[in-house]
């Protein structure tokens, strides 16, 4: 059976230009990251002569010189706050209301339902969400990143369509046995929406991580800043150097022996705040899947 | 008395009013800012202090309708370059679909979905580390001693479309793809067997049953990305913009953020954002009417 498909020569033709396609693809995908990371643990003055594949002469100067430098760590810790205070807020608010919205009892439950599903296409604009956001005193505050966004209309209709499919029953017994709705929606509604709740997770976490334009607009406290910002601030200060070439020559020719290069400190930074990703990565990814999945079959 | 079942119901109802509040205060409120674009908008003054201009906001548009051009034309030079470019995935997926080691399957999805997960600023740090004048791109070509003239990519005007179209597949092509991948898992396998029955080869099967069953969903993002002609995002622009290929990145998402905070004038601004927002969900309605029509579906 096997051996009689074994296709035309253009069918396999096809399959050696596919395979090697596809891995040059991976390669275009992945390599960039990789780079900048053999790149952050090389030796400056070597890497600037180039690294391609194996880190020149190991050096983790960077990294230290990176921690001990207080603004990156703690903005670190600022960023990974915001994204699990987040991602808790979100996703159980986000699931509750969608719980509310199968409840055919509610009154109003279409309109409500209709108000929120608007809100995915309404779209304010920058500066009238500035003014709100400044007017509700989001302004340098914590709350600014963690407020916006709890009850996503896209999380809802997911996390909803995926209720209304669990068996009633089980609901329907808890309440006979006296349960209210806070211990059905913890204790069975939540509990049972696990795979469309890590799904949801993983779009808020990653979103959230993602996030500076409030941190670039609204907050300017030192104390408050996340690691995107941060890394942001040393490549725009980066590219101006680059860019004023006058400035690096006469910077090169004063002839100091500049122990960090900032490009290894810009990599190490740009390694740093890509690191909780990469860490979480085979979670995510095969939750993000999950997601589009159930997506589909929404249609 | 109100029967049990009501009085459950408005319990219900009593528990989702805060979460209709809360939609109200953070996706309504900000709606009302709109109005802001008839009145001389001043941070330092309360609302009543503002002073009414009518529709002078408006008029500045057609005042400024030289900018406005510029604007619009870069906006939609890069829309339809995206447009240009939504067969891509399409066809990565169509391509991947025919490698059957499951294992070497996995690692491609994995690897090529990694860039969908980073934010802007780290692709254009990543950028930056491969792409500007002494990045790793143009080491390679001195070490090679390939003799080039070095135009760093992040300020090269000519290409600045081309190179932010190029990044926005790199970012999106591999999670786009799963989307198809989706599709693919989803078109009946009785087909494929009828097909191969008959006598289809790869190439056949490809034809006449993976490209017509992967058409819906082709459309239905084409369509979403029609109805986002003015819509090119914030971030992308933002990151890459300097002052080399300032007159290419010059969006209207960009723009209005230049008007806000370098100009200072939030009114304008408003009104540009505002008339952006209007039109883009008109854009959205038609393109979705016209599915309707001619489809048969909804894609809203």
């Amino acid at each position: 059976m096997i051996g009689k498909q074994r296709g035309s020569l253009g069918e396999r033709t096809f399959d050696i230009f596919n395979y090697v396609f596809m891995a040059l693809f991976s390669f275009i995908c992945v390599y960039p990251f990789y780079y900048v990371f053999i790149y952050s643990i090389s030796e400056p003055r070597l890497a600037q002569k180039g690294v391609y594949f194996w880190p020149a002469s190991l050096n983790i100067d960077a990294y230290v010189k990176v921690f001990s430098l207080n603004t990156i760590p703690h903005a670190f810790l600022v960023s990974v706050e915001k994204t699990l205070l987040f991602t808790i807020l979100c996703v159980y608010f986000s699931a509750m209301l969608s719980y509310l919205f199968t409840k055919h009892q509610m009154p109003f439950r279409r309109l409500m339902y209709r108000i929120v599903i608007s809100s995915m296409y309404l779209n304010s604009g920058l500066i009238p969400w500035y003014i709100t956001m400044k007017t509700y005193g989001l302004r340098n505050s914590f709350l600014l990143y963690v407020l916006p966004g709890i009850i996503n209309a896209f999380y809802i209709i997911l996390i909803k369509t995926y209720i209304e499919q669990l068996p009633s029953s089980l609901e329907e017994s808890a309440q006979l046995d006296g349960a209210g709705f806070m211990t059905v929606f913890n204790k069975i509604i939540f509990p049972l929406s696990k795979p469309i709740v890590a799904t949801v997770a993983v779009y808020a976490s990653v979103g959230c991580w993602n996030t500076w334009i409030d941190n670039y607009l609204l907050v300017e406290k030192a104390n408050l800043q996340t690691i995107q910002v941060i890394l942001y601030g040393y490549l725009n200060e980066a590219q101006s150097m680059t860019q004023d070439l006058a400035a690096m020559a006469a910077h090169a020719g004063a002839g100091r022996q500049l122990q960090f290069s900032p490009e290894t400190i810009k990599m190490s930074i740009t390694v740093i705040s890509v690191l909780p990703i990469i860490l979480v990565y085979p979670f995510l990814q095969k939750n993000f899947i999950k997601g589009i999945m159930l997506g589909a079959v929404k249609g | 008395m109100l029967s049990k079942k009501n009085r459950i119901g408005w319990k219900y109802f009593l528990i989702a009013m805060p979460f209709m509040i809360y939609v109200i205060a953070f996706y309504f409120v900000p709606l009302f800012g709109w109005i802001y674009s008839f009145y001389n908008y001043n941070p330092a003054l309360s609302f009543s202090q503002l002073k009414f201009v009518g529709f002078d906001n408006f008029m500045k548009m057609y005042n400024e309708r030289s900018e406005i051009y510029r604007v619009l034309k870069n906006t939609l030079a890069m829309s339809f370059l995206l447009i240009l470019v939504t067969p891509l995935p399409l066809i990565a997926a169509i391509m991947m679909n025919e490698i059957r080691h499951t294992k070497y399957k996995r690692f491609i999805q994995t690897v090529t979905t990694l860039p969908n997960f980073i934010s802007w600023i780290v692709v254009f740090a990543l950028a930056f580390a491969v792409f500007s004048s002494d990045g790793l791109y143009y080491t390679l070509l001195k070490n090679l001693h390939l003799d080039v003239p070095v135009i760093g990519l992040l300020g090269n005007n000519g290409a600045a479309w081309f190179f932010q179209a190029g990044l926005y597949v790199w970012k999106t092509i591999g999670w786009t793809m799963i989307i198809y991948m989706a599709a693919i898992a989803g078109i009946d396998s009785e087909q494929y067997e009828a097909a191969r029955i008959d006598g289809a080869g790869k190439f056949g099967l490809m034809r006449h049953i993976t490209i017509p069953g992967l058409a819906p969903t082709f459309f239905v993002l084409l369509l979403l990305q029609i109805s986002n002609l003015l819509n090119n995002g914030f971030d992308q622009y933002f990151v890459f913009y300097n002052s080399l290929v300032a007159d290419k990145l010059d969006v209207l998402d960009y723009y209005i953020y230049k008007v806000g905070w370098a100009v200072s004038d939030y009114s304008y601004a408003t009104v540009l954002g505002m008339v952006k927002s209007l039109l883009g969900i008109a854009l959205l309605f038609s393109v979705n009417y016209l599915s309707k029509k001619t489809k048969g579906e909804s894609i809203l």
